[in-house]
């Protein structure tokens, strides 16, 4: 019982000194390495946006912060506190996250899907609908006319809002999104960076942000994390990212240049006036 | 025909409804047994392999042949209903097993995750995302045990339990075609209905599950 009732008093200790720390961090599944020796911290109202091809273990460090991984090795602090002593399940109810594939569960309403954590922590109903409501509003879809609707009546995009408003519902102070615009057009993307630097600013979530995507990266992130096979070659600031002659930056912004000076080319070829 | 019908409608009757009786209880056994069986397997794989291949094997065993190797088992033996139900519960039990199973794993991985990772204690995981999403797959497995059963009942009459199989051994014993398809034509006709019935069931769940 005491156990519980300090589990529970934590939940209001935050901001601690930092939000999220990781050291040394390794984790191993079957004999193989999926992140190494990782290090790093991420302060209370940071954006770190860790950046990567496919298979370099950024989604892996992902579940390493919510618990749904434990470390082999090493040690994660959320909220000054080891993941392996929290209460997974109070951990995760105050973790937003999003993922690529939005999860959304496909038999309940919006409205419900939006609803859950709230839910799950046992709010009133009528509490719930009006956060429901507010959130839906919040991520640019009303609510009279999404609330009762089963994801498979939605667009990719609207989905997706409808996963950062589920990730939101509890008002937790943590976020994790798992490329969450990667399956999006291009133009529904940009509109959900924009919305969500917004967003950001006005909640000032402690967010970890995984994408392939160096723009997308340089855009939202207040930290650039560059991982590669499993490991965590550099971490710095967008444009500390952008300035940095190191080969592994090179690679991702060669691509990110050459569309820069193709854009260039393409505008100077345009008439004037 | 109507002759053959005021002769033996009365008798049909009855053993149209003993037939019915011995399915119903049998797959509802097999429903209360096999369904949390599958789900427990989902959370102990390394059960999964030893669970299913029971079920497999009993599956393979001649259904003649499995009725009168139960008649020698002391207390669940003997000859007649309780043996009947006995055979066809364990024949019920691998599409009611593997449905199950299949279903609850089948569940996206995307969403089992989120909700995970949102803090679902696995419990509600179970109850509120996987077992809605996988009712009509393990409605499908008792759909197949059903019509299973109405066709391995009729051998029942083998062993002393009733049933519509009375006039198929009886027809076959005095070589009598009317009385093999007095057994024949309602049993198969229950099949059909069952079939038809759980199928319908199915769809609507589908539909109530959002999955088109």
């Amino acid at each position: 019982m005491k156990e519980g009732q300090s589990k529970i008093s934590q939940v209001y200790l935050l901001p601690m000194p930092h939000a999220i720390e990781f050291h040394s961090v390794t984790h191993t599944l079957e004999g193989r390495d999926l992140v190494t020796q990782l290090s790093f911290t991420v302060q209370p109202g940071e954006t770190l946006v860790l950046l990567g091809r496919s298979g370099c273990g950024k989604s892996t460090t992902l579940k390493l912060v919510n618990g749904l991984l434990l470390p082999s090795s090493g040690e994660i602090l959320i909220a000054g506190q080891s993941t392996t002593q929290w209460d997974l399940i109070a951990l995760r109810r105050q973790i937003g996250y999003v993922i690529q594939d939005v999860g959304l569960f496909p038999h309940f309403t919006v409205a419900r899907n939006v609803g859950l954590v709230p839910s799950l922590l046992g709010w009133a109903a009528g509490k719930i609908q009006a956060r429901v409501y507010e959130l839906l509003e919040t991520v640019g879809l009303n609510p009279a006319q999404f609330a009762q609707r089963y994801p498979h009546q939605l667009s990719g995009g609207q989905r997706q809002r409808v996963g950062v408003a589920r990730a939101l519902a509890a008002d937790p102070p943590f976020l994790l999104m798992d490329e969450p615009f990667g399956a999006l057009d291009p133009i529904t993307r940009q509109e959900l960076q924009q919305e969500f630097l917004q967003l950001q600013q006005r909640l000032q979530k402690t967010i970890v942000f995984v994408t392939h995507d160096v723009q997308e990266a340089l855009l939202l992130g207040t930290q650039i994390g560059l991982m590669q096979v499993g490991e965590l070659v550099s971490l710095c600031t967008p444009p500390e990212f952008l300035a940095s002659t190191a080969a592994e930056t090179q690679t991702f912004l060669e691509g990110f240049r050459r569309m820069a000076a193709l854009s260039n080319t393409l505008y100077q070829g345009q008439p004037h006036g | 025909m109507g002759e053959f019908l005021t002769q033996y409608g009365a008798e049909m009757l009855q053993h149209t409804g003993e037939h019915l009786m011995l399915v119903l209880i049998s797959i509802a056994i097999a429903v209360v047994a096999g369904v949390p069986l599958g789900i427990l397997i989902t959370r102990r794989p390394r059960w999964s392999a030893w669970v299913l291949g029971f079920a497999n094997i009993v599956q393979t065993i001649p259904s003649l042949a499995l009725f009168g190797l139960l008649i020698p088992l002391p207390l669940l033996g003997g000859i007649g209903t309780r043996t009947a139900i006995l055979a066809l519960t364990l024949y019920a039990l691998l599409p009611i097993i593997q449905n199950t199973y299949l279903g609850i794993t089948g569940v996206d991985v995307a969403v089992r995750e989120a909700g995970r990772g949102m803090g679902m204690t696995d419990w509600q995981l179970l109850t509120q995302v996987e077992v809605p999403l996988a009712l009509s797959v393990m409605l499908g497995g008792i759909r197949i045990a059903t019509v299973i059963a109405v066709g391995v009942a009729t051998i029942a009459a083998a062993i002393g339990a009733g049933g519509l199989g009375v006039f198929i051994f009886r027809g076959v014993a005095v070589v009598d075609h009317q009385l093999i398809l007095a057994g024949a034509v309602p049993a198969a006709g229950m099949a059909i209905a069952a079939d038809f019935l759980l199928a319908l069931l199915e769809r609507r769940l589908k539909i109530g599950a959002g999955v088109n």
